[in-house]
């Protein structure tokens, strides 16, 4: 595969919520179509009749009792926040008035 | 024999007979720390008052009468992937610069809990991407057999660890090979358990359906040893395996008589530098030479191995890293922004790495609309394959055998530049993730004065048999014992 296209790459940027520079998306482009290329080698496998694997060791739903454990106190929680106030994350403003 | 160049094995003993105290092997490993550390780089975060804390509590049980297990008292290193309380854990990025857990990984906990004290956090690839530790937002840890090359990685910081004498054991953990490679090119051993053995519980995810957490050691009975605290069901894991689990040191029979042995011709083949296949070829004699049987097999999807993870892998880290927001922890952009979403987008393109952002972007690609079939679930596909080739192959062989890694330990900055090159570096140990089993590496040999890998795979939960096979080439050999010099 040649590079990837830049309209793509920016469209892929914004769903991944990535800002890049000019720059960067020069190399993304190259980058990502050199690998793109060799992953290209998969579409010659036949696997019609073959399901796709996500868990690879056998293991059905996994159930358990309902109880209260330990948990962490709500200072705990946002200690390592940026910004944060009365046990909550700030954040800009994301709902209009 | 010094303190820091004894195996864990040999520590406990020392330690249960009153030999040594647990202060006093704490301390050893610190002064060879102070000593080599500035050579080798290995350590992000250095814990020698915990450690020390921890050494005095063990002593005073012991005098106590307190029944103490056979790693108490023996010194551990943690790869920065692991959540430490209350440490800064980094994941080798910076995006998470600061970051101090409030709570530990279970095989971090499981370690405390064995009253092993902890040295450090170990350095590693960014987010665990990457085969040599150069990709670390921090430092390059190097290669204690020659410092001008890699240690491998990502596990580079482990091993470098282990191998230099500043710790007898570490934790690694492994996507792609990242405990097995690094163990193999710093001439020690590291397992990659089976896919569900050992609780991810406090592990930061990289790829979530292929992540393991392991031992690296001097030896494999050190490995063993250590897999008898991390092994086992955590509720905290719902994908840790409801497994029995062995008693792995007493499986170290030294007898391999009768195993069947199967060498994929995949793992053997073009890339393999031919010096290292010799050397693989020498120590699968030496096998035979043990009572094992050995012959060739035929994987051939095991070729598709590289392009198959570089679409999983990817994917999975482009949803696990969505977290990084700069919002519960983590950097957060000082630029000024429009809304939340660019908050969002400038915190992440200002913390994360290049070889990061570039598999976010990867992955965010193949399972974007459009390209999903093509690339991710055609992936997904072909896993299978993959697997099923592992689960043919294990119907007529114990174990499977080929290098750990393609080609000795390369130079700092070799193959830093090609996208593709670096990733080459893992087409042995690959397969094994995917396929979800369990594999080992161990020292088996030198070439170009550095050390080669033996892999040995193994069926599900059949940790204890490649245990048993490696240990007893060691207890045949001595490449194990050989120690970088410093």
């Amino acid at each position: 595969m040649p590079d990837v296209a830049r309209d793509v790459v920016e469209h892929v940027s914004t769903l991944a919520r990535l800002a890049l520079s000019s720059e960067e998306i020069d190399r993304l482009q190259h980058e990502m179509g050199r690998i793109l290329e060799h992953a290209d080698k998969l579409q010659a496998v036949n696997t019609d009749e073959i399901q796709g694997t996500s868990h690879v060791i056998p293991m059905t739903n996994v159930y358990r009792e309902d109880q209260v454990g330990e948990s962490l106190t709500p200072e705990e929680v946002v200690g390592n926040a940026p910004d944060a106030a009365d046990d909550f994350f700030k954040v800009p403003r994301i709902v209009e008035d | 024999m010094k303190l820091h160049e004894l195996t864990a094995y040999e520590l406990g003993e020392r330690l249960a007979s009153g030999e040594v105290s647990a202060v006093e092997v704490t301390e050893a490993h610190f002064a060879r720390i102070d000593e080599v550390e500035p050579k080798v780089d290995a350590f992000l975060t250095l814990t020698r008052d915990q450690a020390l804390e921890q050494a005095r509590q063990i002593d005073d049980l012991r005098a106590g009468g307190e029944k103490l297990g056979p790693l108490a008292g023996v010194p551990i290193a943690i790869k920065d992937v692991l959540c430490t309380r209350g440490v800064q854990t980094t994941c080798g990025s910076k995006i998470l610069e600061g970051f101090h857990p409030p709570y530990d990984a279970t095989t971090v906990r499981r370690c405390r809990d064995a009253g092993m004290p902890m040295v450090g956090k170990a350095n590693m690839d960014e987010f665990a991407m990457g085969s040599s530790t150069e990709n670390s937002a921090y430092q390059v840890t190097r290669n204690p057999w020659d410092l001008d090359r890699v240690p491998g990685g990502s596990s580079g910081g482990s091993a470098a660890a282990v191998a230099a004498g500043l710790a007898p054991i570490a934790l690694g953990s492994d996507t792609g090979g990242s405990i097995r490679q690094p163990a193999s090119l710093c001439g020690i051993s590291g397992l990659k358990p089976t896919y569900g053995r050992v609780s991810r519980y406090g592990l930061i995810a990289y790829a979530s359906s292929l992540d393991q957490v392991g031992p690296l050691a001097k030896d494999v009975r050190d490995c063993a040893l250590t897999m008898n605290v991390l092994a086992g069901r955590d509720q905290r894991d719902a994908t840790s395996a409801d497994v029995p689990v062995p008693d792995y040191v007493a499986a170290l029979t030294g007898d391999v008589s009768g195993l069947r042995a199967g060498v994929p011709r995949e793992l053997m083949g073009e890339g393999i530098d031919p010096q290292v296949k010799a050397t693989i070829e020498a120590a699968i004699t030496e096998l035979e030479g043990l009572g094992m049987s050995v012959e060739e097999v035929g994987m051939p999807n095991v070729d598709f191995s590289l392009a198959v993870y570089y679409l999983i892998a990817t994917a999975e880290a482009a949803s696990n890293l969505a977290r990084f927001d700069g919002v519960r922890f983590g950097h957060r952009t000082d630029e000024a922004v429009e809304d939340v979403y660019d908050l969002f987008a400038k915190s992440r393109g200002e913390g994360f790495g290049p070889e990061v952002r570039l598999r976010i972007m990867l992955g965010t690609f193949a399972l974007s609309a459009g390209y999903y079939d093509a690339y991710y679930l055609k992936a997904q596909k072909v896993r299978t394959l993959i697997k099923q080739d592992f689960d043919a192959a294990f119907e007529d062989h114990d174990v499977l055998l080929s290098p750990t890694s393609p080609t000795v330990a390369f130079g700092i900055g070799e193959k830093a530049d090609d996208p593709l090159q670096m990733k080459l570096a893992d087409i042995c140990t690959i397969p094994v993730n995917l396929a979800g089993i369990p594999a080992l590496s161990i020292p088996c040999g030198m070439v170009d004065s550095m050390p080669v890998g033996l892999q040995i795979m193994g069926r599900p939960f059949a940790e204890d048999t490649i245990m048993r096979v490696g240990d007893a080439y060691q207890q045949a050999t001595d490449w194990h014992t050989m120690r970088a010099e410093l």
